[in-house]
């Protein structure tokens, strides 16, 4: 059960990417990454900068999941995206606040932070973002 | 460099092994091996496997297996590159003998995988080679990235689901007579219809099941071999971003393109030079995708080669004559060595049930992850 039981530390440390969507842009040829990484993976370069990403974005790909992971039980079926936020960043996030059944392709989604995993009764309540269609 | 040869193959069948543990099954694969070659003198172990760690709670595999095999004293290690993990330790294993630090090498590779009995918990032991602080930690699972590159592979292709049955299809119909194989029955179309979606729209029937087993071979620098040799001619290995996200394309695999390319080239070999190929059918998607990268089809037509005669045992470009991830099984670790260990076999005309009569060479796919690190092998008979 290793992999299942989250630390306090491992997910503190990540806390500006998932509270706020804090991710990487490199100097060189501008690729934007979650998260920011040393070296950028497009171009090589090791200039890369600290950048806030922008909280919307679209559904590229999606699917409802229903055999999930210890942990998940709760949620499911949930559905979990590929999105891609307004300056082009992808990342992999859960939709909430939505009906499995009408997520599609292209639709437009926007960042809330929410509860994503519960680590057993004495375990870290783990926040971080998710995706909600676009309220308009 | 020294040439390297397999000179004996020990397997167990892919299955629910209760009575058996892990260190079970990796002896069980080991003495068989040995024994096939004649027990000659090892001067190391390669143990393979992905899982120990997390499921059975054991490290130190390598030590854990040359005790228990009376081995004391020789060296020993683990190589782990997930569902690849067995292709990747030939590739060490192999290295070991070309270098001249060894001359005979005990490549085992073993996983256990049934001890966690709720599927929750194998999901989230099968996901730790997709990136766990970005993927996993948010839901995702191994499964779930397959069902959307399905999905994406649909759309682009204009590829209807049912479509989809042809690969377990022929994975089952090749299983049937395999006497190690995990599920020995043909599957029909209306049944990979019914089976319910792990992650829509990948089905029960798109991803091979949980199951324990061990593969093990004995390569050498000599061929002399009492059940015969076969050549390890080339081998090919690619990278690629562990998370679907940060891909280019969603519907391409080019580790698997790169590693094939790399193993082909090595050897100064064409697809035409290769008698039947393994892939690793992780998911059905999976497959077809690695069998278009290869270069067998053009893209989004891999579905009509599979679906084919040519795709058969005796037609004219064989895929998975074992059965494959799907229905010989995918003992995650072992799978790597289970293909090398079946294509000795086979090239040795011992491959009982399943033989691809006059074969003369493969090719073994291995992917790890989401064809996150692969492994290309070329076996030929000597």
């Amino acid at each position: 059960m290793w992999a299942y039981w989250l630390s306090v530390p491992e997910h503190w440390r990540e806390i500006p990417a998932r509270y706020r969507l804090e991710g990487g842009q490199c100097e060189d040829c501008g690729f934007k990454m979650i998260p920011k990484r040393d070296v950028c993976p497009r171009c090589g370069s090791k200039n890369v900068k600290t950048v806030k990403l922008p909280r919307r974005g679209r559904v590229l790909e999606y699917t409802k999941v229903w055999n999930p992971p210890r942990g998940y039980e709760y949620y499911t079926p949930y559905v979990i995206a590929l999105v891609e936020l307004e300056d082009g960043t992808r990342l992999t996030a859960q939709l909430t606040d939505v009906d499995p059944d009408e997520v599609e392709e292209g639709m437009e989604v926007e960042m809330v932070l929410r509860k994503v995993r519960v680590s057993g009764e004495s375990g870290l309540i783990a926040y971080a973002y998710k995706f909600r269609p676009l309220l308009k | 460099m020294r040439d390297v040869y397999v000179v004996g193959a020990g397997l167990t069948p892919v299955g629910n092994h209760w009575r058996l543990g892990i260190r079970d099954l990796a002896v069980q694969a080991s003495i068989k091996a040995m024994e096939a070659a004649d027990n000659p003198k090892i001067d190391y172990i390669v143990v393979a496997n992905a899982l120990s760690g997390i499921v059975d709670g054991q490290e130190n595999l390598g030590a854990l297996i040359s005790d228990y095999l009376g081995m004391i004293g020789t060296p020993s290690l683990k190589v782990e590159a997930a569902g690849a993990s067995g292709a990747a330790a030939a590739v060490t294993a192999a290295g070991l003998i070309k270098s001249g630090m060894a001359d005979n090498v005990l490549l085992v590779g073993v996983e256990k995988m049934t001890d966690y009995t709720a599927l929750e918990d194998s999901n989230m032991a099968l996901s730790t080679s997709i990136e766990r602080e970005y993927e996993a930690f948010f839901g995702a699972t191994l499964e779930s990235l397959h069902a959307m590159v399905m999905r994406s592979y649909m759309r682009k292709y204009n590829v209807e689901e049912e479509a989809f049955a042809a690969v377990p299809v022929l994975m089952h119909e090749h299983a049937s007579t395999n006497p190690y194989a995990q599920f020995k029955f043909k599957l029909k179309r209306e049944s990979y219809m019914r089976s319910p979606y792990l992650a829509e729209p990948l089905k029960l029937l798109d991803a091979p099941s949980i199951g324990d087993g061990a593969a093990a071979v004995i390569l050498s620098v000599s061929p002399n071999s009492p059940g015969g040799a076969v050549r390890v001619s080339s081998w090919g290995q690619a990278t690629d971003h562990v998370s679907l996200y940060m891909r280019k394309s969603v519907t391409e695999f080019p580790a698997v393109r790169l590693a094939v390319k790399r193993a082909l080239e090595r050897a100064d070999l064409k697809l035409s030079d290769i008698s039947f190929y393994k892939i690793h059918d992780s998911s059905s998607v999976a497959a077809l995708i690695e069998i278009e990268e290869m270069g067998l089809t053009e893209r989004g037509k891999a579905i009509e080669l599979v679906d084919s005669e040519d795709s058969r045992r005796n037609g004219s470009t064989p895929i998975n004559p074992d059965g494959g991830l799907k229905a010989r099984g995918h003992p995650l670790g072992a799978t790597g060595v289970y293909q090398i260990a079946e294509t000795y076999l086979q090239l040795t005309d011992k491959a009982e049930g399943t033989q691809v009569s006059g074969a003369r060479r493969a090719l073994l796919l291995s992917a790890g992850g989401l064809a996150s690190n692969v492994v290309v092998h070329v076996l030929e008979r000597v």
